[in-house]
């Protein structure tokens, strides 16, 4: 009897070696390095503070009677898209699969476990990955609040918010940065989300600005900001927050992260200064609220390029970024008279798009071996693949956004009422207002 | 010469700016102002508190005119803030001693237009 309970006990310690030392014992090449798993986790803390900065971002943007709105939208797109992300968004976007989606392997996140997944990260556990792309998650469909700003019904945010990220974002995601991704396959550089976060979200934001239609008594009383100390506010947070975002994309702390982080840098610094520049030509005097957008601008356009470009081209980019931006929003936007309140395409969009087709130009694999030459580097082709890949996610988010648009205003409605429009949705939406009067 | 005091819901602001112009006052002063109305207005709630029976918010315009000009006030005024519901607030119309213009030193008619 004494001998069976000694043999069982070495069967049951022999059963329960495997399971202590689960990744060392089976796979020799995953090993979780600590620097990089620290600077991931870092990185993904940063890019969720950009949502609440894009929330003072826009919050100071609108009129005092809508302030509360938005940095609610935002704040429930946080609260929404993490619970969408762990449950089945995350495996939608990345797990293996050449379909539309990457299928529900990675449901609930089963298999996403603590070891390294070595085709995305190898050096990190699988979940840090997993939870630094969930901030990118929730910050796009974040961005396209920019465009309905000021007008739309809370409830209808939410569904429109849920259904956009699982039919846009997630597919396009899987596309570009998933494995077996057909525009991954087809060699598109984009380091940390100028294709699938900003030209997705800022597209988005033209199609919902354009169903939607204008907000009222624009014509009479263009609606100044309620608060530019906000906007700044939230520039900075955005800035601080963006070298997570893009220094976090190398997924390890080692020179591609610097490299990024230095451009990043430099680009929003070049764009801030340029934007000033034009409306010192153009108005006579530079405005805080130029150079705040200038940075932004800079920020999103060295995005796609982080990672594969080096100094100088970081200050080109940066500096034609505000030209372009500057001009959808303050030439083509009046002309073309859609009411893209915060322009979210005209920032997002246009710089998204200008940083995609500018890694094109400048990439350089004396900056990234595992990136690629672009255009000025020898290598034309690249170039061809990025306008080819704007082109397509371009369309496909359009299209897909108008369609979801138009489902959602079917069955619920999406526009408030004028009355609740004019009185505010702070009031309307939530019972709440941001100020007091008095005491 | 008379003064003219309207209190009126903030939303309506936009409409009275636009009536009055067409009726051709152009001089107006506006304040925000709160106010104990007759009407409940939109109940605040804070973390499940509702706030009943607090101040409104309302606007305040003062317009100084003169005679011809007192009855097209109060029926711009009307007809941009009214919606038939309480709240929709009122006017007050005061005679008005003295008008004087600073930077001329006009007074009375000429001072007001």
């Amino acid at each position: 009897m004494k001998k069976f309970f000694l043999v069982a006990l070495v069967l049951v310690l022999i059963l329960c070696v495997p399971a202590a030392f689960p990744v060392f014992a089976l796979d020799g090449a995953a090993v979780v390095n600590s620097g990089d798993t620290a600077w991931v986790l870092i990185s993904s803390a940063l890019v969720l503070l950009m949502t609440p900065a894009l929330a003072f971002f826009y919050g100071g943007m609108v009129r005092r009677k809508n302030m509360l709105s938005i940095l609610m939208q935002c704040f429930i797109v946080m609260s929404v898209l993490s619970i969408q992300w762990v449950l089945f968004g995350y495996s939608l976007s990345f797990a293996p699969g050449k379909g539309f989606w990457g299928g529900l392997g990675w449901a609930g996140l089963n298999g996403v476990g603590l070891e390294p997944y070595a085709d995305y990260a190898g050096t990190i556990p699988h979940q840090a990955f997993m939870i630094f792309q969930a901030m990118f998650a929730i910050i796009t469909p974040a961005l396209i609040i920019g465009a309905f700003a000021e007008r739309m019904k809370f409830s209808s945010f939410v569904v429109f918010t849920v259904l956009w990220a699982t039919f846009v974002y997630d597919p396009m995601c899987h596309w570009v940065w998933g494995i077996g991704g057909w525009l991954r396959n087809m060699g598109a550089l984009d380091f940390a989300g100028g294709t699938v976060v900003h030209i997705n979200a800022g597209i988005a934001a033209l199609a919902t600005a354009l169903v939607i239609g204008k907000r009222k008594n624009l014509d009479s009383n263009t609606p100044a900001p309620h608060n530019l100390p906000f906007i700044v506010l939230g520039t900075g947070l955005l800035w601080f927050g963006w070298f997570g975002f893009n220094a976090g994309s190398a997924l390890a702390a080692n020179g591609i992260a610097v490299n990024a982080f230095v451009v990043t840098n430099t680009a929003a610094a070049a764009a801030g200064l340029s934007w000033a520049l034009l409306e010192w030509l153009r108005n006579g005097k530079p405005t805080m609220f130029g150079v705040a957008s200038g940075a932004v601008a800079g920020l999103v356009a060295i995005t796609p390029a982080a990672g594969f470009v080096s100094v100088i081209p970081a200050i080109l980019i940066g500096i034609l970024v505000s030209i372009f931006c500057y001009t959808a929003v303050s030439v083509i936007k009046p002309k073309f008279g859609y009411d893209d309140s915060l322009d979210a395409f005209g920032v997002h969009c246009i710089g998204g798009i200008w940083g995609a087709l500018a890694t094109g130009l400048f990439a350089s694999k004396a900056v990234n071996p595992a990136g690629a030459n672009g255009l000025f580097f020898g290598n034309p082709q690249q170039f061809l693949i990025q306008l080819a890949t704007v082109l397509i996610c371009a369309a496909y988010a359009f299209a897909v956004t108008f369609i979801i648009y138009k489902i959602v205003d079917k069955v619920m409605g999406v526009r408030v009422s004028e009355k609740e429009e004019l009185i505010g949705l702070d009031l309307t939406q939530h019972r709440e207002r941001a100020y007091t009067v008095l005491e | 010469m008379k003064l003219i005091i309207a209190i009126i819901q903030p939303y309506k602001l936009e409409e009275v700016k636009e009536e009055l112009y067409k009726a051709e006052v152009n001089l107006i002063t506006v304040s925000e102002v709160l106010g104990h109305g007759r009407q409940k207005g939109v109940t605040e709630v804070y973390r499940g508190a509702k706030e009943t029976g607090n101040l409104l918010r309302k606007v305040r315009l003062e317009i100084a005119v003169n005679e011809n000009f007192v009855e097209p006030t109060i029926k711009a005024i009307i007809k941009g803030a009214k919606t038939g519901e309480t709240g929709d607030g009122k006017i007050f119309v005061i005679d008005l001693k003295e008008c004087i213009r600073i930077r001329t030193e006009e007074r009375g008619f000429t001072a007001i237009g």
